[in-house]
């Protein structure tokens, strides 16, 4: 049949076939043919009503062509390599959930840091793939649109494959069942929720400067590598997998916005005042919501795997040298207060870690005191002074705890107006005296924990007045009721179930449950 | 070290998050598609306005005239999440991969006589711009819609219309002899051409449309209708009987994904429209207007290609069976 097709025509097929010269088209031609030769220029709508969001930050690009990307990924191959993560993972994850793979961890408390990264940090990679896609809808230029459209993919990627893993944990242990409704009302996950609210608020430019540079560049690996080698050291295989797996995109997702970051900074020497707030601000910030990660690392692993300190020594210092070291060709210098961190590095999570422990009543996952042995090792990885300072606090909260009078905090915090973390932290020079620094503006105070905090908001009070703060909330009868059981109903907390002690919680009951098993099968 | 399931049977606390199990009426298995999309949109307090539109909330409903009681109603019949997406298509892009191969191999594009070629580049090529658009359009429901049932969907759709767009590219670069003169033509078309200028006006209105669920009903319901039902149906058959079977082979996944999209967006509509009359005349005058100027927009490509009368022929049949899909949809 085809040759009584193909007879009539040989004639052209000779011609065709000498225009048929097979070059072959390097890949880098192949991915600027199919994507960046995707746009054009409007002209029945004019470019700035198609692209409205790209003006008003005053960000000036002379070239949108002049960006250059870092992947050149096309659709076929996202589609193949993905889709093979994906089923290299959910095989884990299936096989974890037959295998009652959650038995496995090291100790019932662990589950507890699982309950802050669902609660506090899976809900935030929603907010990225929102975010990353008003960046993939307002940029003029084919190449950062879709870099940024793939990152939408991603982040939804990590906030369903977080829910399916640690899904397998919320059929066993409480903290986990509600941690949508808790993201968006429970105090303390104000901060990473209001953190992520203001960066996609914000222009397409310093959302991926926020979130593109400083948070995946500078800050990732400071909270990522804590809690997938904090799964990796504590049995949770489950976890591990999903870090794994994420890694490939989490490599994609920091050079991307190391390319964007410059991109941006070449084109104009007006954009390097802007940029260097923006770096200032979200460094600023990120290392507020990594207050949480710390008190994970120091206080919440039952096996630790390096220190606070540490962790910032590596991750920030080291890796975060070179990198400004980078910068500074484009007159782009280490952020404001970097030298903070260091000063508070040695009571950063147990400051923390106290607020919960005092308001263990109000949080969604189980609080405990450090043990001798533990305490050890927060004395060895933070020097003479934590015995002098907090090691009595510890001692006398335990001998309140024995005599049957735990110690709780019945008050309510007053929270910073910008990171919302209850106003505990110490002067970063002298840690016995609690930091408060506060702005007047419009005729109302407004309180800041810190000199970073501030300066935020005196750069944009009309933004930070807008905050979502929960104290306030409660007192002006937005959160359920004036008592607590009302508030925390209404936050999605089962009384006596999912907050208070671990001692005695059904976690620990569960765990327990387990471990005897685990002696008759051994036995 | 894990307890042996064989001698020990641990009885879960509970099946599924909660507010799963409040949608599900109950405490039950809930599947993954379930679990990685009901309510992971954020819907209160939050924080900041928009610097870039402070008239809206962070994620606002008023984005559209549309009302839903609850816009998690609007599920994906597809029940894709992530993971069970990516491997849909990544299987597609493998078959579609082994199409263009083996056009390749038996230089299938040979037998193709060289005018009716040309009319293939004509055709064809330019909408891989349509398909950035559309790309640029579920971006922006994504980005502004409202739930995650919607804009999950909508994101890959995003995905989708940017693999629709490359897949074009690659077959405009088999069209060009391995070289990006076809692809070049048919942006100039795109841009120039009297023949394509309604088709990218309309595109470019699509752009600054506001109502999101207008934008989603003008995209993927209308304008996609006229264009792809042109493509796939009308242009395809003539292909056939001209003896370019080459080229509904090298369209065979954009054809299957076209199917699959559609039974997402009929759902959607359907849904949307049978919550209230408001709704229903609201979307029914939005796929009736858009679908209208699309069938407008295209007459002259549809003339080029088919003729006068056959080009008439294939408008009015898009046109009849999109009637007939608006009726069944539930429109008015
Ligand atoms: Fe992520
Ligand atoms: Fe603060």
């Amino acid at each position: 049949m085809r040759m009584m097709i193909i007879l009539p025509f040989i004639g052209i097929i000779e011609r065709e076939t000498t225009m048929n010269v097979q070059k072959k088209i390097s890949l880098k031609d192949r991915y600027r043919i199919l994507t960046r030769g995707l746009d054009w220029e409007t002209s029945y709508q004019p470019m700035g009503k198609v692209f409205p969001d790209v003006g008003f930050e005053g960000i000036k690009i002379r070239n949108w062509d002049d960006f250059n990307d870092p992947f050149r990924l096309t659709m076929d191959a996202y589609w193949r390599f993905q889709a093979e993560k994906e089923r290299k993972l959910y095989a884990v994850l299936d096989s974890f959930s037959q295998n009652n793979g959650q038995t496995a961890i090291t100790d019932g408390r662990y589950v507890n840091t699982l309950k802050l990264f669902l609660t506090g940090i899976s809900p935030d990679e929603y907010m990225a793939h929102r975010g990353f896609a008003h960046v993939g809808r307002q940029i003029p230029n084919a190449g950062l649109r879709i870099s940024a459209q793939m990152q939408a993919l991603d982040e939804l990627r990590h906030a369903q494959t977080q829910i399916h893993t640690i899904g397998q944990y919320n059929k066993h242990f409480s903290g986990l069942h509600s941690f949508r409704r808790m993201h968006d009302r429970v105090w303390y996950l104000s901060v990473p929720k209001s953190f992520f609210d203001d960066a996609v608020t914000a222009g397409p430019f310093e959302y991926m400067v926020a979130i593109g540079f400083s948070f995946e560049y500078v800050l990732t690996n400071l909270l990522f590598v804590p809690f997938m080698s904090g799964a990796a050291y504590n049995g949770d295989m489950a976890t591990v997998t999903f870090g794994f797996s994420a890694q490939s995109d989490e490599a994609r997702h920091m050079t991307l916005g190391l390319e964007a970051i410059k991109f941006i900074l070449e084109q104009h020497e007006d954009n390097v005042p802007i940029v260097q707030h923006w770096i200032d601000k979200w460094f600023w910030r990120g290392y507020r919501v990594l207050t949480l990660v710390a008190m994970m690392m120091d206080f919440m692993l039952p096996r630790r795997i390096m220190s606070w300190k540490d962790a910032w020594d590596i991750y920030f210092n080291d890796a975060g040298g070179a990198l400004f070291g980078d910068l500074a060709r484009y007159g782009i210098t280490l952020p404001k207060y970097v030298d903070v961190p260091a000063k508070e590095v040695n009571r950063l999570s147990t400051e923390a870690w106290s607020i919960f422990y005092q308001y263990t009543h109000a949080a969604a996952f189980h609080t405990w005191l450090p043990t001798d042995q533990e305490m050890d090792w927060l004395s060895a990885s933070y020097g003479p002074d934590w015995d002098r300072l907090y090691r009595p606090r510890f001692l006398h909260w335990r001998q309140m705890e024995k005599e049957g009078h735990r110690y709780y905090n019945n008050a309510l915090p007053q929270l910073c107006q910008v990171c919302q973390i209850p106003m505990a932290f110490t002067e970063p020079d002298d840690p016995t005296r609690v930091a408060f620094r506060d702005t007047v503006y419009r005729g109302e105070r407004y309180h800041f924990c810190s000199d970073g905090c501030k300066n935020i908001f005196d750069h944009e009070p009309e933004k930070y007045v807008q905050a979502w703060l929960p104290v306030h909330q409660i007192f002006q009868g937005n959160c359920g009721g004036a008592s607590l059981d009302q508030v925390l109903d209404w936050y999605g907390i089962e009384k006596g179930v999912d907050n208070m002690d671990y001692a005695g919680s059904p976690d620990e009951r569960t765990w327990k449950e387990w471990e005897a098993m685990r002696g008759r099968v051994a036995g | 070290m894990t307890i042996d399931i064989k001698t020990q049977v641990i009885q879960p606390k509970r099946q599924t998050f909660k507010h799963v199990a409040d949608r599900l009426g109950g405490d039950r298995a809930a599947s993954r598609y379930e679990e990685a999309t009901f309510d992971l949109q954020p819907d209160v307090n939050f924080h900041y306005r928009p610097l870039w539109a402070p008239q809206f909330e962070q994620f606002d409903r008023r984005r559209t005239a549309i009302v839903m009681r609850d816009w998690y109603d609007l599920k994906d019949p597809r029940q894709y999440y992530y993971a069970t997406y990516n491997i849909a298509r990544a299987r597609q892009q493998e078959a579609a991969d082994s199409a263009m191969e083996m056009v390749e191999r038996r230089r299938l594009l040979d037998v193709i006589p060289a005018d009716w070629l040309e009319t293939v580049r004509f055709c064809l090529l330019p909408l891989r711009h349509y398909e950035w658009g559309a790309n640029l359009n579920n971006a922006a429901i994504t980005a502004f819609g409202w739930g995650a049932a919607l804009t999950a969907a909508s994101c890959f759709a995003m995905g989708d219309r940017l693999g629709m767009a490359q897949l074009l590219g690659r077959i405009g670069l088999l069209l060009g002899g391995n070289t990006e003169t076809a692809l070049i033509a048919a942006k100039t078309r795109w841009v120039e051409d009297p023949a394509w200028q309604g088709l990218r006006r309309m595109v470019e209105d699509s752009f600054v449309t506001e109502d999101i669920f207008e934008l989603f009903v003008a995209q993927n319901m209308a304008m996609d209708a006229m264009v792809l039902g042109l493509v796939h149906d009308h242009f395809g058959a003539e292909c056939d009987r001209r003896g370019a079977t080459a080229i509904p082979l090298l369209l065979g996944f954009a054809a299957e994904w076209r199917e699959d999209n559609a039974r997402w967006v009929d759902h959607v509509v359907r849904v949307a429209a049978a919550e209230g009359p408001e709704n229903r005349a609201l979307i029914s005058r939005w796929a009736a207007d858009w679908s209208a100027r699309a069938a407008d927009a295209l007459a002259p490509v549809a003339t080029h290609v088919l003729g006068t009368a056959g080009g008439a022929r294939a408008m009015e049949d898009l046109g009849g069976r999109f009637a007939e899909r608006m009726v069944r949809l539930g429109l008015a």
